[in-house]
């Protein structure tokens, strides 16, 4: 897919959508307003918008805990989902699912997931309705280097490969399972165990928005095609902690600072775009303070939203009972 | 009406949704067999040949040999029910639960309620349990009181292969993921099923004999032996009501209490192991709800809180027997009736 100048816009519309919605998180976490448990996407923007913009509402893409980039690049509501995170009535999943477990199933989006590893089998079966359905959609995992270790992973790809099923597997590299570095717990090359499973397996720099959109491509349109599954494996970067409240220990001292500064998938494809002539920094400029007001608004909108009645404790957990 | 068996009844509940339903797949491991091997297709038609003759009639887009790899195929059918198919996942024996859990509970069961109401996932997984096959410790459970538990699931524990061809077109046209029981000691009973399709609605227990003296509510394959021991009793002038509550989850605690109410004696007959299992769960309810009625103690016949034996004669031992059910009913009947406080 050649991109455009309004594929550039919206590229980086939905990466400045993103960090902003993680850093306001962050923000609005640290001022205790928002319950549970949450994990910033920052960072490693490039990835999930890299690979959505292949997509459309047919195709399915399954989620990790840190899902609230991949929610957005596959075109969930930002307000729904600021509602969600903090709880509130009129929530993506109306209160109750949380960061963990924002999905929107009419737009594909078959959600976060609090379980590592609990997306790719889940990808397997929606590649299969596409597939018995001739829709000519496709199905993408996204998974961490943490639940590439998990046998769901392992199996998944095994499976898609026999049922030679319209599935992607995106593996997002940040560096660390939680505090364990992958470095460490990633045993060999995904790259290879791609291989191991008779699938194409490429690795790519997750700062670089380019090589993330051209491998999907690549990847996506091989399963269109009918031609089986593949594997990215992306190495990115993880600007906050494994959750918020992570103190961060584990990593060095200037870590953070030092990949805010070289490793900026944004910053990289301003700079890209901007030196090319594809675009001028007064429009991405515009972009960035619509971004930062869309996200205001969506703060302080679920601020202001309120809670759901409990009488809703009782309801959605079957369709008839 | 013709008489099938156990077998056939599942396996034309099947034929008969999948004819009038192209969104319905089934998958598994061997569930046609042979998958990729020289010999012939369809060569095992499932591991005690239930899905027989479906390959032929629907072929391999919607009959779909698996690895041995629950994790994956039991979350494929649930990522495919999320998103449009009606799949029938065999998981051979529910003891194999232990490899794919988290896709059932924490995946399938709990889509709807997380998502907000907007997700449905339609699936069904058939699973074979109980004991009586020699086939010791791995292959003999009776877990279905651990997917009882799970809110986001359905139970269905049919007692016989008319209840069997009912629940299972039911579970299919479910809207919610239905976790089907099947007693691998069954597969051979017979009995008078109908031709045509028909449902038995979940939630509603079956009255199968109505005595005056004792409740007897009895789970999957221990039903036929509370009938025996309801006929032997009756002999002796104790007249028995044996209800099947066909599903654990949903369960008609209503009807069950309404029997208690009559009878004032409760028997619960139940092959899973005895803690925490749907002996427990019913004796809780009715001693809670109708206390006031009961002229006995609740007596609860399970086995031992011990895994499932190979050896034949441990394996009898540990199977409730129609022996024990008697037993437990003619105790409540000596029971003395309770003073009025």
């Amino acid at each position: 897919m050649q991109l455009n100048r309004d594929d550039l816009l919206r590229a980086w519309r939905e990466m400045r959508t993103i960090r902003a919605f993680e850093e306001h998180v962050h923000t609005e976490f640290a001022a205790g307003g928002i319950p549970g448990f949450v994990h910033l996407y920052a960072g490693e923007e490039a990835s999930a918008v890299g690979v959505c913009m292949h997509l459309s509402d047919r195709d399915v893409i399954a989620s990790t805990h840190r899902g609230h980039g991949h929610c957005i690049a596959k075109g969930c509501d930002v307000k729904a989902m600021m509602r969600e995170i903090f709880g509130r009535a009129g929530g993506l999943c109306a209160g109750k699912g949380g960061s963990m477990h924002i999905a929107d199933i009419s737009r594909g989006m078959l959600g976060a997931n609090g379980i590592v590893g609990g997306a790719p089998p889940l990808v397997c079966g929606a590649a299969l309705t596409a597939k018995v359905r001739g829709t000519g959609g496709v199905a993408i995992a996204f998974c961490g280097d943490g639940g590439a270790n998990q046998g769901t992973t392992a199996e998944g790809m095994n499976l898609a490969s026999v049922w030679k099923l319209p599935a992607i597997f995106v593996i997002e590299d940040n560096g660390y399972a939680e505090s364990t570095a992958s470095a460490w717990s990633l045993a060999g090359d995904p790259v290879k165990r791609a291989e191991g499973y008779g699938m194409p397996g490429t690795r790519v720099d997750g700062r670089d928005f380019f090589a993330v959109h051209e491998a999907a491509g690549e990847a996506i349109e091989r399963a269109r095609k009918g031609e089986g599954p593949s594997l990215l494996h992306v190495k990115l970067e993880r600007f906050f902690g494994h959750f918020e409240g992570d103190a961060m220990t584990y990593r060095a001292a200037d870590e953070v600072a030092r990949l805010r500064a070289e490793r900026d998938c944004l910053a990289s494809f301003r700079r890209r775009v901007t030196e090319a002539g594809l675009l001028d920094g007064a429009a991405l400029d515009a972009i960035d303070r619509e971004a930062a007001a869309l996200i205001d608004e969506a703060v302080s909108e679920a601020k202001a939203a309120a809670f759901p009645r409990p009488a809703e404790l009782l309801t959605d957990v079957y369709v008839s009972y | 009406m013709p008489k099938k068996s156990f077998r056939q009844a599942v396996n034309e509940a099947l034929r008969q949704e999948m004819e009038r339903d192209p969104s319905v797949v089934v998958m598994g491991e061997d569930i046609a067999g042979g998958m990729g091997a020289p010999g012939e297709d369809d060569a095992w038609g499932g591991p005690l040949g239930v899905t027989k003759g479906l390959l032929a009639q629907f072929g391999r887009g919607r009959v779909l040999d698996t690895p041995i790899s629950e994790s994956a195929f039991i979350g494929a059918a649930a990522g495919a029910a999320a998103t449009g198919l009606r799949p029938v996942a065999d998981l051979m024996f529910v003891d194999f639960m232990g490899v794919c859990f988290d896709q059932i509970f924490n995946q399938a069961a709990k889509f709807r309620y997380m998502f907000g109401g907007k997700a449905k996932t339609p699936m069904v997984i058939r699973t074979m349990y109980g004991a009586g096959f020699r086939a010791a410790s791995q292959h003999s459970q009776c877990l279905y009181p651990v997917f009882t538990h799970i809110p986001g699931l359905k139970v269905a524990i049919p007692s016989s292969p008319y209840e069997a061809k009912g629940l299972m077109i039911q579970a299919i046209r479910d809207d919610d993921p239905v976790i089907f029981f099947e007693h691998k000691a069954m597969y051979d009973d017979e009995e008078e099923v109908p031709d045509e399709a028909y449902t038995i609605p979940f939630g509603e227990a079956n009255f199968l004999r109505e005595g005056e003296d004792v409740t007897i509510v009895a789970i999957g394959r221990m039903v036929k032996f509370a009938r025996e021991a309801a006929d032997q009793l009756a002999r002796e002038k104790i007249d028995c009501t044996v209800l099947d509550p066909r599903t654990t989850s949903p369960l008609d605690i209503g009807s069950i209490l309404e029997s208690v109410r009559e009878t004032g004696r409760l028997v619960v007959v139940d092959e899973a192991n005895p803690r925490c299992n749907m002996a427990t769960d019913i004796s809780a309810q009715a001693a809670e709800q109708a206390f006031d009625a009961l002229k006995a103690p609740i007596r609860m016949v399970s086995p031992p809180h011990v895994p499932v034996p190979f050896s034949p004669a441990l394996e009898d031992e540990f199977i409730p027997s129609v022996e024990k059910i008697g037993a437990a009913v003619r105790s409540v009947m000596a029971a003395p009736a309770r003073r009025a406080a």
